[in-house]
């Protein structure tokens, strides 16, 4: 059954080709079939490899299936070779289950749009290449993934081209992941150089042999590699292009700007571990990243009224969760915090997609209201992924990654109070703007008419994500509940444990008590100001701090302005100054200089053979003097 | 019979080159350029056969056949040129054909 890990990425591919060449002929029910079928196949595939490595784990629980040798270069021998650990298997179920039920809702979601068939298309090849990013055995094939993924999102962003503010927001996507893609590469540059092997396994166990703790090479390495994980993390300080990248469809923002694509920093700095491990300083930015990137996005998304706005500056947050886990060397919770949220999350994209095309593409949810009537189904499956967002505990899958987080951020060696209180902030306002989100679209009255209910095709998928938004927690329970946790230890065959001191139960269970009563009363005031007195939120906007500091939080910090000021700016108007393009003067300089010579030599050519005979002549002449008289 | 000296005939090849040169040089008639084409052509097979001679080696003697059959085939060629020459520019002056100029 392993043998057939190959298949689960190329499957998408190969429907992937189909689609693109053929797709324009095809009826929409067939393409539908093919791109929707192709990634259940995956899935199907993926669960089977999964219950045999789980079931009977292969020798030092690693499966490697070799294809072929992609580049022959010296000793520069990357592989298409995937490589199954407990991380890429998470990784892989995530990507192929999740994805597949968000395929199945955009076969309802776009069934009236032209672009059906390429739609599938982009989506197959974005399934495909973040499969090749997790299987990857080395970083070249890793780093292909990547740029694959970065791609299709590209793609996907500026799915509806027509419209010009989609295509910018595309490029924006684009050109500001690419700055992260760049420092990544010259890590991997770094890493080839000192090392001579961009294989996975061999970098890892020969960085931990050659360099020491604290070197400066780790340092530089781990850096460059956390450089890219922000920039496709959306993290501090390269986050700016994600709440811009909901221009594309909602079930893209589902698949590529939640569940998979953007946590692919979270699985890098997870399977590149080793190289944090050794540089502290690096590990401690990853942290303070984090941290700091889940305050500016969770205040962000406090003022935003545009439903998807909200959940990607969420989507920013909540990653910074994962990065704050990674940096305080909480790998597998880093890891649970992915796989929680990319249920919940997913979720919550496909109910504000539900809700955006039954309300005729209407994105501001103060124009909504008391929805809940209206969509219940919708409502209630929104509700649970927004329970599990806010982490409401026991019962939400949020909760159990959330709590085990904040948990760490305080007692692994490395987290400090400060980081806890980070978390703590953080989680506040997440129950806040969550909860803000839930009373104004599902509450009140209603503003709105829905002119169309949710057919089986996307019902089917938000129900299935709501359960698993619900049960997908019990795989992890702290010490306080039993201390069940298979999902660590299954995690530990590949990412360390966390180093932490011993704490006693009573100690876990006052965390949790601060961390529950913390979300019930950021639940409490979003009731208060956005369902009970909303006048009260409305005098808030109204005083002058308030005025200020929305504006702030709404233009997400700033950051825009920053951005186009300091770097958009000048650009521009560095190319208007040198529009006529200094640096090509030199090269106008060597075509006058060729002219000249041209205009000289061209007057020898006469017409005449006289004068050329005495050319020869003379030439002759020449050549026989200065053989005979040197 | 007493062998003449090498550098006499050497000179002499030098000498017929040289008119020739100088006819090729001077000449605005495109047939009596061909004529002391043939004359340099034919200097050069004398400086062969001499040096030949002077070595008692038979390559001198072969290489003149070349020269001549090569001389032969030359004038075929140029004599239509000239006739085309003739016909197109109803000249024979090689100064008045010179629309290669550059």
């Amino acid at each position: 059954m392993l043998s057939l890990l190959w298949l689960v990425p190329a499957i998408p591919y190969f429907s992937f080709a189909i689609l693109a060449v053929f797709g324009k002929r095809m009826p929409k029910s067939v393409s539908g079939l093919l791109g929707v079928g192709s990634v259940g196949i995956s899935a199907v595939i993926s669960v089977l490899i999964g219950i045999q490595f789980i079931s009977s784990p292969p020798e030092g629980d690693l499966f490697l299936q070799r294809l072929w040798t992609w580049i022959g270069v010296g000793n520069f021998q990357p592989e298409i070779a995937f490589h199954l650990d407990a991380l890429s298997l998470l990784m892989m179920l995530v990507v192929t289950i999740v994805g597949f039920l968000i395929h199945l809702y955009s076969w309802e979601f776009m069934e009236d749009d032209e672009g059906f068939s390429r739609f599938f298309a982009y989506m197959n090849l974005f399934v495909g290449s973040m499969l090749t990013l997790v299987l990857a055995n080395n970083l070249v094939l890793l780093y292909l993934g990547w740029e694959g993924v970065g791609l299709c999102s590209y793609l996907l962003i500026g799915f509806w081209y027509k419209d010009s503010y989609n295509g910018a927001a595309a490029r924006k996507a684009f050109i500001t992941t690419r700055v992260g893609d760049t420092a990544m590469a010259i890590g991997l540059f770094l890493l080839f150089w000192n090392l001579g092997s961009l294989d996975i396994q061999e970098v890892m166990s020969s960085a931990s042999m050659q360099w020491g703790t604290g070197s400066g090479i780790a340092l530089a390495v781990a850096l460059l590699l956390l450089g890219g994980a922000v920039g496709k993390s959306a993290q501090l300080p390269l986050q700016v292009w994600l709440p811009d990248a909901m221009a594309g469809p909602s079930p893209v923002s589902a698949l590529i700007h939640a569940a998979t694509m953007v946590t692919a920093g979270v699985y890098l700095i997870a399977r590149t571990h080793v190289i944090f491990d050794l540089a502290p300083i690096a590990q401690a930015a990853v942290a303070i990243v984090g941290a700091a990137t889940l305050l500016i996005a969770g205040f962000s998304a406090l003022k935003q009224h545009d439903i998807k706005r909200v959940l990607a500056y969420s989507t920013i947050s909540q990653i910074g969760y994962m990065f704050l886990a990674l940096g305080v060397g909480a790998y597998s919770a880093a890891m649970f915090h992915f796989m929680t949220h990319a249920f919940f999350k997913a979720l919550l994209f496909l109910g504000a997609g539900a809700l955006i095309m039954c309300l005729h593409h209407e994105h501001n949810m103060f124009k909504m209201g008391g929805m809940r009537k209206q969509l219940p189904l919708t409502f209630w499956t929104f509700l649970i992924g927004s329970g599990a967002l806010a982490a409401v505990p026991l019962i939400t899958a949020g909760f159990y990654s959330k709590d085990l987080i904040l948990w760490r951020a305080w007692t692994s060696d490395s987290g400090s109070p400060i980081l806890w209180l980070a978390g703590i902030v953080g989680a506040f306002i997440t129950a806040v703007y969550t909860f803000r989100m839930v009373f104004v679209t599902f509450f009140g009255e209603s503003k709105m008419q829905a002119d169309r209910k949710p057919g089986v095709r996307i019902s089917v998928p938000l129900v299935a994500l709501a359960i698993l938004a619900l049960i997908g927690g019990f795989i992890e329970m702290p010490h306080t509940l039993g201390h069940f946790a298979p999902f660590s230890k299954f995690m530990h065959s590949v990412l360390p444990e966390v180093h932490a001191g011993q704490y006693s139960i009573s100690a876990e269970l006052l965390f949790q008590i601060i961390a529950v009563v913390i979300t019930l009363s950021g639940i409490l005031i979003a009731y208060i100001f956005y369902y009970r007195k909303p006048e009260l939120s409305a005098n808030v906007a109204k005083s002058g701090i308030g005025t200020v500091l929305g504006r702030f939080f709404y233009s997400g910090w700033g950051f825009d302005w920053l951005y186009y000021t300091f770097l958009v700016g000048p650009f521009v108007w560095i190319a208007r100054v040198n529009k006529k393009d200094i640096i090509d003067f030199i090269y106008t300089i060597i075509a006058m200089i060729c002219q000249i010579f041209n205009f000289i030599f061209r007057q020898t050519q006469t017409g005449r053979v006289r004068s050329y005979a005495a050319g020869i002549a003379f030439g002759a002449i020449v050549i026989i003097a200065i053989v005979m008289f040197t | 019979m007493t062998a003449i000296p090498m550098e006499h005939g050497l000179l002499l090849a030098a000498v017929l080159f040289m008119l020739g040169l100088i006819g090729l040089l001077v000449r605005r008639n495109i047939i009596f350029m061909l004529l002391s084409i043939e004359v340099m052509l034919n200097a050069a097979g004398l400086a062969f056969v001499v040096a030949g001679a002077r070595w008692a080696q038979a390559e001198g003697q072969i290489m003149f056949m070349f020269i001549l059959a090569m001389a032969a085939a030359e004038v075929a060629v140029g004599l239509a040129l000239v006739l085309l020459m003739y016909r197109k520019f109803k000249t024979l002056d090689s100064d008045q054909v010179s629309r290669m100029r550059g």
